[in-house]
């Protein structure tokens, strides 16, 4: 009945890393960074409509000691910065940033003075989600991406040749303000 | 070092000395070690009160506020907020834009009430123009529909969010669940579920749209439904009760010395609601009561809004019923230099420019043409001067301050806003109270950070 | 809506759109503040619009004479009586009725004092300050920041406009929060983003910007500060920065 029978004699085969990752990703709590009108949205995405828990993320730690992901939601501001990272340095490995909305990502709308022009600036971020402020299905769509990212991260000396080959990437690759006649 | 460097120690130059009195009073250098025995043998209430920070990173303090507290065991004995952690400084911003764009802006400052906002700083605008008179009643209806619902899901999420911060959580599901529908209607006419650039210098944005309102009404008849189930989960709720009966206590001259206005206000008994005593927006044609109880405590605000949501819906159908008379009616104001040209549809990328709109501005009318390019890229002109309108938020009085200089951009804007006033409030509501309580009298006041800071 | 005034006051018939303003009749005395040259923000020899030579006055409502109209009188003359001065020499500068709204410009020194006036006496009892913010006119030399009091009154279902000028120089006011405390927060405000300095306030420090920041955000000889936004390619560059056309 079920899985045990479509197994060669009831043995199933994974692997660690696929073990943690399914793990990781299925008890997902996020830490409470709601800030401004996206806060509002994550707190619809808690709700009985968008439900989080059924991702097992209804849980919003207050404590970044407790929590893995990190939802920037809201704009932040210059006075808030260092609060944010503060709070990004207290949680603890392995940790996810998701920049909600576009103020977080990149300043969105305010272009000025009291906004940091995307949380980028402050915490490495890992999810960049626009919108103004985007949907809560936005939202999920968003988390399912970090879960998929989070399934297939690697341990150990693997993490640290996948940290590696991340990077040459990143350093290779063509920056988007070089991408020119692509207004698409 | 000359006995001027430290004037404060009168003439003690050393500042490693154990201790000096100060005009401050007496000051105690530890070094190392010797901090317990020095405390100990001072102050008897040393190591009774302590500073605690709850900072602006806390499910409880209702958005990014930093309370800054001297707590003595459990009682609260000074209570200072730290505001600025939100501050976009939006009303520079709207410095840079045009009368129009303002509206984007404005309406995320207090984004839980961003009908309101619009509303005002639009009401502004028209009076600065001159045109009061004439935006169309339908447009005024819309207004009017869409700030009540507005009010309905802003003191929903007030109810829910002061529900979660003192732990009731299955307040916060039942009311973010409702509000769920307050959104539904949101998007439905203007497009967006929040901070939607509904209302604009002229009238609104969008028409009625097709079984818009049957859907307001399925609406009120679900609410009417749904509202008695929240005040029965909590009104007599015995841990609601002890939780928030007595708790921030703030009467009529303490309201009106420190600036509060709103729910907290009309708790104290005062009926002051400017939608009766100021109306806009043909406010003084609709049939509503306005809520006040004698009780200026959490439990009476509390119970004000779970009121003042009946109240709106009683609104709303009177607004359908007027809207299902108004039915092809427009809902810009006449004169095509100043209304917004476009109307908005729903295409296979989203909303945009309607198709129509498209053909007549291209195929038919030069005019047209010129009118949407001028008032899009440039806007219109507003001639010089200063206005300050107010309305009734959810959260209290606010109003906006406009100066112009004649051009397409505001001079200046400056919204007053009723959580930066009502927040004032803290002290005197939880100075002698218990640490819990500054939770709850917060929530009562419910400020909004993107309001207070701006 | 607030009472309207009835008869007396002359408007100047404002055009809704189109810049200038119609120069209205003896009631009441326009204020140039400044006079803008071309169109589409665009000035010297870069300017082909043709418009070059086309100069606006922007004028702002300017101090209005007696009768203003309505209760504004009563007030005015309750306000003399009160003060023991007459409108123009004294606390109360000038007035200045436009749009339905009564604006006193009012000298620093005295603004605590005509505040406890318009609180405590009956026939004026604006028991409520609504607000306090700034305005910075960098073009009006030796008056430049001004600072806006609205008063409410509850009882008589009015409000008031109070604007005192200061010179960026000197910019102190006599605060008002012994009289309204609610002003406490509002001039730390305006002291943050306009660097108005509240005597007698207790505690004035920078309420929104962090504590140590410098200079004074809403001032319009600060930039807006926003950065260049590159996408493939493109450079759009901050609000400030931008084409206006005015």
């Amino acid at each position: 009945m079920g899985l045990e029978e479509k197994l060669p004699s009831g043995v199933l085969l994974t692997t660690v890393e696929g073990l943690a990752g399914y793990f990781r990703k299925a008890s997902f709590w996020p830490a409470t960074f709601g800030l401004a009108c996206c806060a509002i949205e994550m707190m619809e995405f808690g709700a009985p409509k968008y439900d989080s828990s059924r991702f097992g993320m209804e849980v919003f730690r207050a404590s970044p000691r407790q929590a893995d992901l990190m939802i920037v939601a809201g704009r932040v501001s210059q006075k808030m910065a260092p609060v944010l990272r503060q709070i990004y340095d207290q949680m603890a490995a392995p940790k996810y940033v998701l920049a909600m909305g576009v103020c977080a990502s990149s300043g969105g709308m305010f272009n000025n003075y009291a906004i940091v022009q995307g949380v980028d600036h402050i915490v490495p971020v890992d999810m960049y989600l626009p919108g103004c402020p985007p949907r809560p299905e936005m939202l999920i769509d968003a988390v399912m991406k970090l879960h998929d990212k989070i399934q297939s991260t690697k341990l150990g000396a693997h993490r640290e040749a996948e940290i590696a080959s991340n990077e040459k990437i990143a350093l290779e690759a063509v920056p988007t303000s070089a991408m020119k006649g692509l207004l698409r | 070092m000359s006995t001027t460097d430290f004037p404060q120690t009168g003439g003690s130059t050393d500042p490693y000395a154990q201790s000096q009195d100060t005009t401050s009073g007496p000051v105690f250098t530890v070094t190392g070690q010797d901090w317990d025995e020095v405390v100990a043998g001072v102050d008897p209430d040393a190591n009774e009160r302590i500073v605690v920070n709850m900072g602006p990173q806390h499910p409880s303090t209702h958005g990014v506020l930093r309370l800054i507290l001297e707590i003595e065991g459990e009682s609260v004995t000074e209570a200072r907020c730290g505001i600025g952690y939100l501050h976009t400084g939006i009303e520079k911003n709207m410095e840079y834009r045009t009368w129009t764009q303002g509206v984007t802006f404005c309406t995320r400052m207090d984004y839980l009430a961003p009908m309101h906002y619009e509303a005002a700083y639009v009401l502004g605008v028209e009076k600065l123009l001159g045109i009061t008179d004439q935006v169309p009643e339908k447009a005024q209806v819309l207004r009017v529909m869409m700030m009540e619902v507005n009010r309905i899901s802003s003191h929903l999420v007030a109810i829910a969010t002061g529900g979660m911060e003192i732990g009731a959580l299955t307040v916060m599901t039942v009311g973010f669940r409702e509000r769920e529908l307050c959104l539904d209607v949101f998007e439905m006419f203007s497009g967006l579920r929040m901070n939607h650039a509904y209302v604009r210098p002229g009238g609104v944005a969008l028409d009625v749209p097709e079984g818009g309102l049957d859907a307001v009404d399925r609406f009120v008849a679900l609410m009417r439904k749904r509202l008695p189930e929240l005040a029965a989960l909590c009104n007599q709720n015995p841990i609601f009760k002890g939780r928030l009966k007595d708790v921030g206590y703030l009467d009529l001259a303490g309201c009106l010395a420190l600036g509060v206005t709103g729910p907290a206000l009309r708790s104290t008994g005062y009926d002051w609601d400017l939608r009766k005593k100021q109306p806009y927006s043909g406010y003084e044609t609709y049939d509503f009561d306005v809520i006040t109880r004698d009780e200026p405590d959490a439990y009476g605000r509390f119970r004000i809004r779970l009121d003042e949501m009946n109240e709106s819906l009683r609104i709303v159908e009177q607004c359908v019923a007027r809207l299902r008379t108004l039915e092809g009616a427009p809902v810009m104001v006449a004169d095509k230099k100043i209304a917004w040209p476009s109307q908005l549809a729903v295409g296979p990328d989203g909303q945009g420019n309607s198709l129509e709109h498209i053909r007549h501005i291209m195929g038919e009318s030069m005019e047209a043409l010129i009118h949407h390019f001028k008032l899009v890229t440039e806007g219109f002109r507003v001639p010089a001067g200063q206005v300050y309108t107010s309305l009734e938020s959810p959260r209290g009085e606010l109003s906006c301050h406009l100066v112009s200089d004649g051009g397409t951009r505001p001079y200046r804007a400056h919204f007053r806003d009723p959580s930066f006033s009502n927040l004032q409030a803290t002290a005197a509501m939880s100075e002698g109270g218990m640490l819990a309580d500054v939770i709850v009298a917060i929530a009562s006041i419910d400020p909004v950070m993107g309001g207070v800071d701006r | 809506m607030s009472q309207t005034p009835t008869g007396g006051t002359q408007e100047p018939s404002s055009t809704a759109v189109g810049g200038e303003e119609v120069v209205p009749s003896e009631a009441r005395t326009l204020e140039v503040v400044e006079v803008r040259e071309g169109m589409f923000g665009i000035h010297g020899s870069g300017d082909t619009t043709g418009y070059g030579g086309l100069q606006r006055p922007i004028v702002m409502p300017g101090a209005s004479r007696r009768p203003f109209g309505g209760w504004f009188d009563d007030t005015a003359d309750q306000l003399e009586r009160l003060l023991g001065e007459s409108i123009g020499d004294g606390a109360v500068e000038s007035v200045v009725v436009d749009r339905d709204e009564l604006t006193l410009h009012v000298r620093r020194e005295r603004v605590p004092e005509v505040c406890q006036h318009l609180r405590d006496d009956p026939a004026l009892r604006y028991e409520l300050c609504t607000g306090i913010s700034g305005v910075h006119y960098p073009h009006e030399t030796g008056r430049e920041l001004h600072a806006v009091y609205h008063l409410l009154s509850m009882t008589h279902n009015r409000r008031i406009r109070l604007e005192v000028a200061v010179p960026e120089s000197d910019p102190h006011i006599a605060s008002v929060v012994a009289v309204y405390p609610t002003a406490d927060w509002h001039e730390r405000e305006t002291y943050d983003f306009f660097g108005i300095i509240f005597d007698g306030h207790p505690a004035l420090t920078r309420i929104l910007m962090p504590d140590d920041w410098p200079g004074h955000p809403q001032r319009k000889d600060y930039p807006l500060g926003g950065i260049p936004v590159e996408y493939k390619g493109a450079t759009i560059p901050p609000p400030d920065e931008r084409r206006s056309y005015s």
